[in-house]
């Protein structure tokens, strides 16, 4: 009862400080961004202060730059893949943390959660080192499995909140009317879980399109976008960098936005039509 | 009637006691939601009293005021000669009880209790006694190391009492700190409540929506319907005179009548009795203990009327019978005298018993 | 409720790769650091622990791994510092744009790695955007050296990555809060500076652990911050392992290296796993 109407007023009274240290924080979160993209207008290139002669030329220099776009494609094609397969291991694992008991379920639960914190660079190295071994040769497909793999935690985590807030009666109600664990499964489980689902694809979608530090080790004759850009960065810096650079936060506060909004659903407990 | 009247009834039931906390004119809006319409109420010294309404009368909303979690709208609190309502919550002499009991987790029983002492920075000596008191007077002395995760609820709810009452402040605040206990231990806790308000004095305000704890345990009730006040009384009297159709409905059982008065006399359906009320229409409040059934030949002052039984209710000592009168009267009526499902039955009552009420017109 | 069929079905798969993919990549790591690298730059399959020896007596190993170390402790703290308060602010003190300013936070996190990094290092080139400023504005007359190609490039850069990362646990931790416990605090006459000290603090620390353990362990391992702003003196310990994986190939040494940050690294996990539990009250 006491919480009904404590809402508003779970706030306490203003404090200077605080407020302005969180301006602060946040403008040393966000100016090196903006800076960034001004200067992709620059005419005079990256540096120099005051920004000159603001124009499109990088944009239009990007455009044309083709090898830019392979790698954009690439990248699409490994990032399609490597949601694929986490999310079709990811699923089954939060099922399993959530439901089944079994020997070693908590290291089985570490293990899926380690690729998260752990630096990139351990899980591309070993990963590097199971392809030498195996003789596999080093591609997009090596990329795929090394993204596929680090990326069924983000998965994992995503499913399982929504598992934690799906009514076990409705599952329950299902197998009482006669349907089957496998009709269960798809008419109910799944489209109670939609919103994380998607949640998690764009998740996952968004972080192999960023992804460098597993793919570093893993890459063959292919480039993935950020690839493509480190090798360039090694060359030289070119604003045509920050054109890109500025496409791809734009195309990262879309897809956050778009997450926002369906978490936002998913939290009032409206499942999508 | 105002609300002013209405507070401005027998202001106290401890004879003499002085005002020490005084709601004037209290009215709180959240957004568009009215919660709280033109409150007004004196507290006494050492008063038990309880505000008393369903969920969404304002009751913890008023009681929020007063602690100062809320502010009001408009209006002022006052307290002890000052102005209470602009002072945060840390800095009134006002402690609460939460209906959620808010023990620290990290901290043990013991340290729940010191919390408020050692904030206010008292000697380590004089804490220590005093905790020590504290935890005696609600019988938790043996748990003064456990941590709140491992005591039971209704203990959680004594060190929450502790923790609060060790600071000694001029009041103290209760959320419906009973609702969360089971039927026994609730029945249990309500004398143990009682006879610790009585053992320290303190102007103890409870807030709840069960109309038998309200009535068993204040000196005091406050009804509160929908933001504004209905009645504030001894309970007492409250049952015996209802000041309108909500409040006898809300307290107790009750039959509503509703009929005419012309002319000295009242009619209600086939009933009709001499009443001195000026002309109009009426309703009135009459309790099913008040109903018998008739024997005998009939009493002077006594209204007499008959009827079918068409529902029983058994309730341990007394009956709860519903009987279907001429006129297309339904009486519920208490007795003690079990008579059968489609029997007919005489019934009476005194005239002086039917209670005149209000009307209480649907409120948003 | 559910069969054991349908357990099997959903324990085993996900089991099955994360063995061949997980675990066995980190057993092959382990194997690897027993053997050597021939002259002939093939990997010898000869078990020893030279490379152990290697790494425990030359001293440049054990000061790039301090170094890395001294980096990631102090993008820990700065992050904490910058972090903590806005978790506070944002959970007790945003009351309706708290949504919105949550939102603000998470927005760097899925902005490119690269993105931000680059973005560091044209301010803080010596052409940079920071110096011809400072220079404008007629603060300093040379272009400052130590601002690129230093650790304090790759601090101030780690931080700006890595302070969202350690926002995201204190601030669940502070919702997680219940808020009437702050009500009862000023009820029992403690102040908002008492209170916070007192009572949301204590409540928050696993939160922190948390947020400092992700700070500290992804700064350790971190490789391309160095890379492109450490210069010859920012380097850490993960640019090793790259370049034994490169150009100076010895695979199994770089292995042992990477199985101890692995080593290392867990054992942060672990150690910090307990604390949080010890220091968690609900």
């Amino acid at each position: 009862m006491e919480l009904l109407v404590s809402g508003a007023s779970a706030s306490l009274p203003r404090s200077r400080w605080l407020s302005l240290h969180a301006a602060a924080v946040f403008a040393f979160l966000y100016l090196p961004i903006l800076v960034l993209i001004v200067y992709s207008f620059n005419g005079e290139g990256v540096g120099g202060f005051p920004p000159r002669h603001l124009t499109l030329d990088w944009y239009r220099v990007l455009f044309a730059d083709s090898a830019i776009w392979d790698s954009v494609l690439k990248s699409l094609q490994v990032a399609f893949a490597a949601m694929a397969i986490s999310l079709a291991l990811g699923i089954p694992a939060a099922l399993a943390l959530d439901r089944a008991q079994f020997p070693g379920k908590a290291l089985f639960r570490r293990l899926v959660l380690l690729p998260l914190i752990l630096p990139g660079i351990i899980t591309g190295l070993s990963l590097l080192m199971l392809f030498n071994v195996s003789g596999t040769k080093l591609g997009l497909m090596t990329i795929v499995l090394g993204h596929g793999t680090a990326l069924i935690s983000v998965a994992t985590t995503e499913v399982f909140a929504g598992l934690q807030k799906l009514d076990r009666r409705q599952e329950e109600a299902s197998l009482d009317l006669g349907a089957n664990y496998w009709q269960t499964f798809w008419r109910i489980t799944i489209p109670n879980l939609k919103l994380s689902i998607i949640g998690a694809a764009l998740l996952i979608f968004t972080l192999s399109m960023d992804e460098i530090a597993v793919s570093f080790f893993l890459i063959g004759r292919d480039n993935t976008l950020p690839l493509e850009i480190w090798g360039r960065l090694r060359r030289g810096i070119t604003p045509e960098i920050n054109a890109v650079s500025t496409i791809i936060f734009g195309f990262s506060l879309l897809t956050i936005v778009l997450w926002y909004r369906l978490r936002a659903r998913a939290d009032s407990g409206l499942e999508g039509e | 009637m105002t609300t002013i009247d209405i507070a401005a009834a027998p202001l106290t039931a401890i004879a003499g006691a002085p005002t020490l906390l005084s709601i004037r004119n209290v009215a709180k809006t959240f957004g568009r939601n009215v919660v709280l319409r033109d409150v007004s109420l004196n507290i006494a010294e050492g008063e038990f009293l309880t505000i008393l309404g369903e969920s969404g009368s304002g009751k913890t909303t008023l009681l929020r005021i007063i602690a100062g979690f809320e502010t009001p709208t408009s209006g002022e609190v006052w307290m002890g000669g000052e102005r209470l309502d602009n002072q945060p919550p840390y800095r009134r002499r006002v402690n609460t009880v939460f209906q959620s009991y808010a023990l620290f987790p990290h901290f043990t029983v013991e340290q729940n209790v010191a919390y408020g002492l050692r904030v206010a920075k008292r000697p380590e000596a004089e804490i220590t006694q005093r905790v020590a008191e504290a935890l005696d007077k609600v019988k938790m002395s043996a748990h003064a190391k456990s941590k709140p995760s491992k005591i039971s609820g209704g203990q959680q709810q004594r060190v929450a009492l502790a923790r609060a009452l060790v600071n000694r402040p001029k009041l103290l605040l209760l959320d419906e700190p009973l609702s969360a206990l089971d039927a026994n231990l609730r029945r249990q806790m309500q004398v143990e409540l009682k006879s610790l308000q009585r053992e320290v004095g303190i102007a103890f305000v409870f807030v709840t929506h069960d109309q038998e704890e309200a009535t068993v345990m204040s000196d005091r009730i406050a009804l509160l319907r929908s933001g504004e006040l209905e009645q504030v009384t001894t309970p007492r009297e409250i049952y015996s005179r209802p000041a309108t159709a909500y409040v006898a409905q809300f307290i107790g059982h009750t039959n509503l009548l509703r009929g005419e008065a012309r002319d000295g006399l009242v009619k209600c359906g086939a009933l009709s009795w001499g009443a001195k009320l000026p002309d109009g229409p009426v309703l009135f409040s009459l309790r099913p203990e008040q109903i018998r059934i008739a024997s005998g030949t009939q009493s002077t002052g006594a209204v007499r009327i008959e009827g079918s039984v068409v529902h029983q209710a058994f309730h341990g000592a007394t009956e709860l019978m519903r009987v279907e009168c001429t006129g297309e009267l339904v009486l519920t009526v208490r007795t003690s005298v079990m008579s059968p499902i489609g029997s007919r039955v005489t019934l009476e009552f005194f005239a002086t018993d039917a209670v005149p009420v209000q009307e209480s017109p649907e409120r948003r | 409720m559910f069969s054991r069929t349908y357990r099997l079905v959903v324990t085993v798969p996900p089991l099955l790769w994360i063995s061949m993919f997980l675990l066995l990549p980190y057993l092959l790591m382990f194997c690897y650091s027993f053997w050597s690298v021939s002259a002939a730059q093939t990997i010898v399959h000869v078990w020893n622990l030279d490379n152990y020896k290697e790494l425990a007596l030359k001293t440049v190993y054990w000061q790039t791994l301090l170094r890395s170390m001294w980096i990631a402790a102090r993008v820990m703290l700065f992050s904490l510092l910058l972090g903590y308060p806005l978790a506070y602010f944002l959970s007790f003190y945003a009351g309706k744009r708290k949504d919105l300013l949550y939102q603000l936070v998470i927005i760097p996190l899925w902005v490119s790695y690269l993105v931000r990094a680059y973005a560091w290092k044209t301010i803080l080139g010596s052409d940079g955007v920071l110096n011809t400023l400072l220079q404008y504005a007629h603060l300093t007359k040379h272009p400052l050296d130590f601002l690129l190609y230093s650790p304090f490039a790759v601090v101030l850069t780690l931080t700006h990555i890595y302070t969202p990362f350690t926002i995201l646990p204190i601030y669940a931790a502070l919702e997680h809060i219940p808020r009437n416990l702050v009500e009862a605090s000023h009820d029992l006459g403690a102040t908002p500076a008492q209170t916070f000290w007192k009572v949301i603090f204590p409540l928050s620390i696993p939160g922190v652990f948390a947020g400092a353990t992700f700070a500290f362990v992804l700064s350790l391992g971190d490789f391309l911050a160095p890379l492109l702003l450490g210069g010859p003196s920012g380097i850490m310990i993960s640019n090793i392992v790259v370049s034994l994986f490169g150009a100076a190939y010895n695979w199994p040494l770089g292995a042992a290296i990477s199985l101890c940050t692995l080593v290392l690294v867990v054992s942060l996990l672990f150690f910090s796993e307990r604390l949080e539990k010890k220091w968690s009250f609900s």
